[in-house]
């Protein structure tokens, strides 16, 4: 990961830090006052380095990355400091001269890499571009368009080439953003969150390209990302962002191991790290709010949040003065007067875990599963996109549901919900009563239990609507509560997901991603539900939110004995949370057990090369398994085992003829795998051979 | 809460060394307080009020700051050039040119508003159900929209109103029924943005009447591009509504119509009576072109 080749290069870039910013001062107006959002930041990137930087969304990370290359929007200017890249100081430099070393020297990789290609371009023609815009003829452009394919890891760059964005999926579509990136050569390759909207295996495979095309092309990385397992996988460097402000600076495992600035500590213990579960502790957040845009700052920017500064008793000191970048060594670097003791920062939620109400395994399921099917009919075919699905949910227990896009995760959430018809023949029970499979049909009180927590807040609350009219609606449909009692039952219920009653008033829009997902939640409990579907509730939230958020579903669940079903692609976050964790792969489960049996050997060949994918704070403790091509179209599901086509404990024959049935290997440890659970135990210790088979299918990453 | 400044660089997409770039958009309350900040900033919107401002308070106020009685004929002084004492001449009956202008702005701006509402209200219906059903209801009635859009407006209009006799009223019936097909699309395809929203999944997971998700949850959130076409449309009405009463089929004589005026006077411009015409085309088109620099104003503000 480290020591990337240097590239061939003059002896003068050779020598100049690939960017170097220095003091650097940004500001935007914002009806019409000019507003601070960078405070003098200071870092470099020495060649063929990858550096990180992480903070909470509104730190000022992107905004770093778009003054670096002196690109930022009309309202933004930088006000003072210095900007170099690659030896060239961009401040003294014309509009043209930055357009110009922009096209040779940097290139940007962005979020979403659907609005960054473009729709009604073929594919081929968008890499070509890059070449045709540095001035190669025509046919060369196409030629070395089709070479950057292949070398981004595309299985056949040729017919990739004919295609249009759509026609290809997400982590596809990221590659060739990536494909296109690197054409121009760059020196400095800035990555904004490039993974966030991916999931953990596509996200674990674009991350290994990166790591790999780095040490090839000897590029520099400008990582940004509020993921810290990601800076730890990708990174050699990172700096610590809080608003505009860079407070923390070091080699990563250092900062990883040793931080010495209260917030880099308290992110760290947001994220549930190491395993940690919801019955052994608590997770931490970080209290408060960052401070508005351009605040008047003049002490340390973190002070009004540092639980340090108060257990110290040092107002005076931490808001008053700024305190400088205190020199640890090894480049080591904290803004804090009191690093020493930034570790002994006091938790803000005490680690006692939440209590839980006693779960009686015996009895009645709140909610079965059987035969769950359902099949979509597009254009002709038949898309089985759930086959057979079965679980038994017990009340008060949380199922963790984890698979890749595709495969059914969201389906078979609506289809419990009734919000998608289920085909004939499924069965869903609710405390033993079979459930009508629309919604419309569905008794008031099976209405009422059954519930859902979105993923996005911002599109799962009405935005016209004011935060009372929203809870108070749900209270009078799901419950028929009006007047008096239905107020009373609306501050009940506001208390209870620790929303402030004062801002019930408010639009969604005026509130914070983590206040709108809590009235999502006080919603969702309106009818004291007995299941409740969390479909990626934190994965639009900064992470000290998320561990509040996550801390909130659990204490309810200690309190009202709900039982959830929590569908996430953070593999940490569902650990953290779950009971029992169901793993679907093309609408079919593959493996169901406790969670810690899931997480550990013997498993499903599935799980195992999922888990091996996600970058983790702690660095990587396993190999990578890598999956290859993509998910497997359901409308023509492989034969026999549908994951025959990527298994990395492929058997042979058997697993293209046979469907395996899903067993139970262990007491409650439920499986669908030919291979027999002690073996299993046995070559999971090694990671498996590379597939001697593969030649044969190269076809796996067919839509 | 924190506001990520909105990115002021024209379109989403931009280009940086070669990579499509995109950023994030500006979150609801600033974008509203930016609609307004257009809107007050907006040099269209702003001329666009000024006209129909004026058209308005002559709608309101004609009859009192009108310098003659519109109806009142006065053969002697018949086909007067426009001079001190009548500002834009008389026409063949004598009648202050002036004043009928002034008056004129009455019945068209009761007549349009009242026909471009009606459509408006029927299209959005339309819209909303064709948008939130999707399947079989959205395909019959699409294309009966469709088929309704092939026909020329005015061509349904003349014929609807030889059918059931010119009035104020019918004319309002008939152009806002015309144009109910082409608001019910321009609302579907709002809809079928919104109808996808985990809000409306929210709101059928409670059991909420279709009626309800409908009107009280997606409408509120596609009243900007409704107001948009409203706009639009109205200037359209007031095109019609002029085109009609030319051809003798919209308000009838002797009301002060624009329109109307036209007619009666348009044999005489080859004999160098320009007045009685000039005058109220220049009327149509100063209040078409004032709705439509409103319109161009308010969907600049809503585009963000």
């Amino acid at each position: 990961m480290t020591g990337a080749a240097p590239t061939e290069t003059s002896p003068q870039q050779e020598t100049a830090p690939a960017l170097e910013l220095n003091d650097l001062e940004v500001e935007y107006r914002v009806r019409g006052i000019w507003r601070r959002v960078l405070r003098g930041v200071s870092f470099e990137i020495a060649q063929g380095e990858s550096y990180g930087l992480v903070g909470e969304s509104g730190c000022g990370k992107s905004t770093a990355a778009f003054a670096a290359l002196r690109y930022l929007p009309r309202n933004g200017r930088v006000s003072g400091g210095s900007i170099n890249l690659g030896g060239h100081d961009l401040i003294a430099m014309t509009g043209e001269e930055v357009r110009k070393l922009r096209i040779k020297t940097v290139s940007m990789v962005y979020q979403n890499p659907g609005s960054a290609l473009n729709p009604s371009i073929k594919i081929g023609d968008q890499v070509a571009e890059v070449y045709r815009l540095m001035g190669v003829g025509d046919d060369e452009a196409t030629e070395r368009a089709q070479e950057m394919l292949g070398k981004v890891r595309m299985s056949d760059p040729a017919r990739v080439m004919e295609r249009y964005p759509h026609q290809l999926s997400g982590g596809m579509n990221q590659r060739v953003v990536i494909a296109m990136a690197l054409a121009s050569d760059p020196t400095l390759l800035i990555l904004d969150e490039p993974t966030t909207g991916l999931d953990a295996t596509v996200e674990g495979e674009v991350l290994d390209l990166v790591n790999g095309l780095r040490a090839e092309f000897g590029t520099s990385l400008l990582f940004i990302s509020h993921n810290l397992g990601v800076i730890g996988k990708m990174c050699d460097r990172m700096g610590v962002l809080y608003a505009g402000r860079l407070v923390e600076e070091g080699r990563v495992q250092e900062v990883f191991e040793n931080p010495r600035h209260p917030y880099t500590v308290g992110l760290l213990r947001c994220i549930p790290r190491g395993g940690v579960r919801k019955d052994q502790q608590r997770l931490d957040t970080i209290a408060g709010f960052l401070p508005g845009l351009g605040a008047e700052l003049p002490g340390c920017v973190f002070a009004d949040r540092c639980g340090l500064m108060k257990a110290l008793g040092s107002e005076e000191r931490c808001q008053g003065t700024e305190p400088p970048m205190h020199e640890l060594g090894g480049g080591h670097g904290a803004r804090c007067h009191f690093h020493e003791q930034a570790q002994t920062l006091p938790r803000v939620i005490e680690p006692v875990p939440a209590p839980r109400a006693a779960s009686d395994k015996n009895a009645v399921p709140v909610l079965r599963a059987e035969n769950v099917r359902k099949t979509f009919h597009q254009e002709g075919h038949a898309v089985h996109a759930l086959a057979d699905v079965e679980f038994a949910l017990a009340p008060g227990e949380t199922l963790g549901l984890v698979g890749e896009s595709g495969s059914g995760k969201t389906t078979l959430a609506r289809t419990l919900l009734g919000l998608t018809e289920a085909d004939e023949g499924s069965v869903v029970e609710l405390d033993g009563t079979p459930l009508a499979s629309v919604i419309a049909k569905r008794k008031g009180e099976q209405v009422r239990a059954l519930q859902i927590v979105f993923q996005n807040p911002d599109s799962a609350l009405n935005r016209r609507f004011s935060i009372h009219r929203i809870i108070a609606r749900a209270l009078t449909t799901l419950i028929g509560l009006s007047g008096e009692p239905r107020e009373s039952r609306l501050r009940e219920l506001a208390h209870s997901v620790r929303f402030d009653v004062r801002l019930i008033g408010a639009r969604p829009a005026q509130l914070s991603g983590g206040l709108k997902q809590r009235v999502a939640i006080a919603r969702a409990f309106a009818g004291d539900p007995q299941v409740v579907v969390c479909d990626e509730p934190t994965s639009a939230l900064d992470v000290s939110v998320q561990a509040a958020i996550l801390n909130l579903l659990v204490e309810l669940q200690g309190e009202k004995g709900v039982a959830y079903l929590f569908i996430s692609h953070d593999l940490g976050v569902v650990r953290y949370v779950s009971d029992r964790i169901a793993v679907l792969y093309l609408g079919r489960l593959m493996e169901l057990g406790g969670a810690e049996t899931v997480f550990e050997p013997p498993q499903h060949p599935y799980t195992e090369a999922l888990l091996s994918a996600v970058a983790t704070a702690e660095g990587a403790e396993r190999p990578r398994i890598r999956l290859e091509g993509e998910i497997p179209s359901a409308a023509e599901p492989p034969s026999g085992c549908v994951f025959h086509t990527r298994c990395p404990r492929y058997l042979g024959a058997i697993c293209e003829e046979q469907e395996p049935p899903l067993e139970e290997v262990e007491p409650g440890h439920f499986m669908r795998c030919h291979i027999p659970v002690d073996e299993l135990r046995t070559i999971q210790q090694s990671p498996p051979p590379p597939r001697p088979d593969r030649a044969r299918s190269p076809d796996a990453a067919a839509q | 809460m924190t506001t990520q400044p909105a990115a002021t660089t024209g379109g989403a997409a931009v280009d940086v060394g070669g990579v499509a770039a995109q950023r994030g958009p500006s979150d609801a309350k600033a974008a509203r307080r930016e609609r307004l900040a257009v809107l007050a900033h907006s040099k269209t919107f702003i001329a666009g009020s000024v006209i129909l401002g004026i058209w308005i308070f002559c709608a309101i106020f004609g009859y009192v700051i009108a310098p003659y009685d519109p109806l009142k004929t006065d053969p002697i002084n018949a086909l007067l050039a426009p001079s001190s004492s009548h500002l834009f001449g008389t026409d063949t009956l004598g009648r202050d040119v002036f004043s009928r202008v002034i008056v004129g702005a009455r019945d068209i701006l009761i007549v349009a508003p009242l026909a471009t509402l009606l459509g408006t209200v029927l299209g959005t219906a339309l819209g909303l159900i064709t948008g939130y059903f999707r399947g079989p209801v959205d395909d019959i009635l699409s294309r009966i929209i469709d088929t309704f859009l092939a026909v020329p407006v005015v061509i349904v209009g003349l014929l609807a109103l030889v059918a059931l006799g010119p009035s104020k009223l019918t004319v309002i019936i008939v152009i806002g029924i015309v144009f109910t097909p082409v608001i019910a699309r321009t609302v579907r395809a709002a809809v079928l943005s919104e109808r996808d929203l985990e809000y409306v999944a929210a709101a059928r997971l409670r059991n909420e009447k279709t009626r309800y998700i409908l009107f009280a949850e997606i409408l509120p959130n596609v009243l900007g591009p409704v107001i948009v076409e409203f706009t639009v449309r109205l200037g359209y009405a007031i095109f019609t509504i002029a085109t009609l009463s030319f051809l003798g089929f919209g308000i009838q004589p002797p009301a002060p119509d624009w329109g109307l005026q036209i007619f009666e006077h348009y044999g005489l411009i080859s004999g160098g009576y320009w007045w009685p015409v000039v005058f109220p085309a220049l009327a149509i088109a100063s209040l078409v072109v004032g709705v439509n620099l409103v319109s161009d104003g308010l969907s600049q503000a809503f585009e963000r």
